[in-house]
């Protein structure tokens, strides 16, 4: 089986990493409370969608 | 290549698969609206819409077909005397699905899946959205004739500012 000849730098590493980014989840704010909440998504904090109150919350 | 291919395994197995989704079903007719995963929601809303378009014909065929999915007599029963009469003329979209964001602990993604015509709230917002937009036009039948008038007093306004 065919291997690699050398060991992988840890700066050859770690420059391949700096493209594993993590993403910001598009968020926007309620129409009804102005909590911030995830797009065509029903607010968790009011359970309005669309503003129509889709759900009461727990708490 | 999976084209063409229509459906969500869900992890199952064929025969699970469809008791799965006979109990959503089940649950749907019985409580009106369920919280479930969103890919179960959305597997479950054709299979649901399916079966209450087959139903709305209401002959003893179509009953002991539905018998055969459905194993609570009490559900087959209401959505036969019930949840039909109440669905009358719609022409599917039965129901609905409404994300909810991801569960924590799996962060599985979930929704709620309802029939339209027993959500109260929703009902009672569209009714009156319509009066507003009856109202809203007939307002801008009166702005319109009124507008004219207006915009003539404002040109006059402006060609006496000028002479000034």
């Amino acid at each position: 089986m065919p291997n690699p000849k050398r060991k992988m730098s840890k700066s050859r590493r770690d420059k391949r990493r700096t493209h594993y980014k993590a993403t910001v989840p598009s968020l926007s704010t309620c129409s009804n409370c102005g909590e911030m909440k995830l797009a065509h998504r029903a607010c968790p904090s009011c359970g309005y969608y669309n503003e129509r109150s889709m759900f009461i919350p727990k708490s | 290549m999976r084209h063409n291919v229509k459906g969500r395994k869900l992890g199952r197995t064929a025969s699970h698969k469809s008791a799965l989704l006979n109990s959503l079903t089940t649950s749907l007719l019985k409580h009106k609206r369920i919280r479930t995963t969103e890919a179960k929601a959305k597997e479950a809303r054709t299979f649901i819409e399916k079966l209450i378009t087959k139903a709305k014909k209401n002959d003893l065929h179509v009953k002991r077909q539905v018998m055969a999915l459905i194993h609570d007599k009490d559900v087959v029963k209401e959505l036969f005397s019930e949840i039909i009469p109440k669905i009358g003329e719609r022409p599917g979209g039965y129901t609905r699905v409404i994300k909810l964001g991801n569960r924590s602990g799996d962060a599985a993604a979930m929704a709620i899946l309802e029939l339209v015509d027993y959500n109260d709230v929703v009902n009672k917002k569209a009714e009156e959205q319509q009066e507003k937009k009856k109202i809203k036009t007939k307002e801008k039948d009166d702005k319109k004739a009124a507008g004219v008038v207006e915009d003539a007093n404002i040109i006059e306004e402006k060609s006496e500012k000028n002479g000034k």
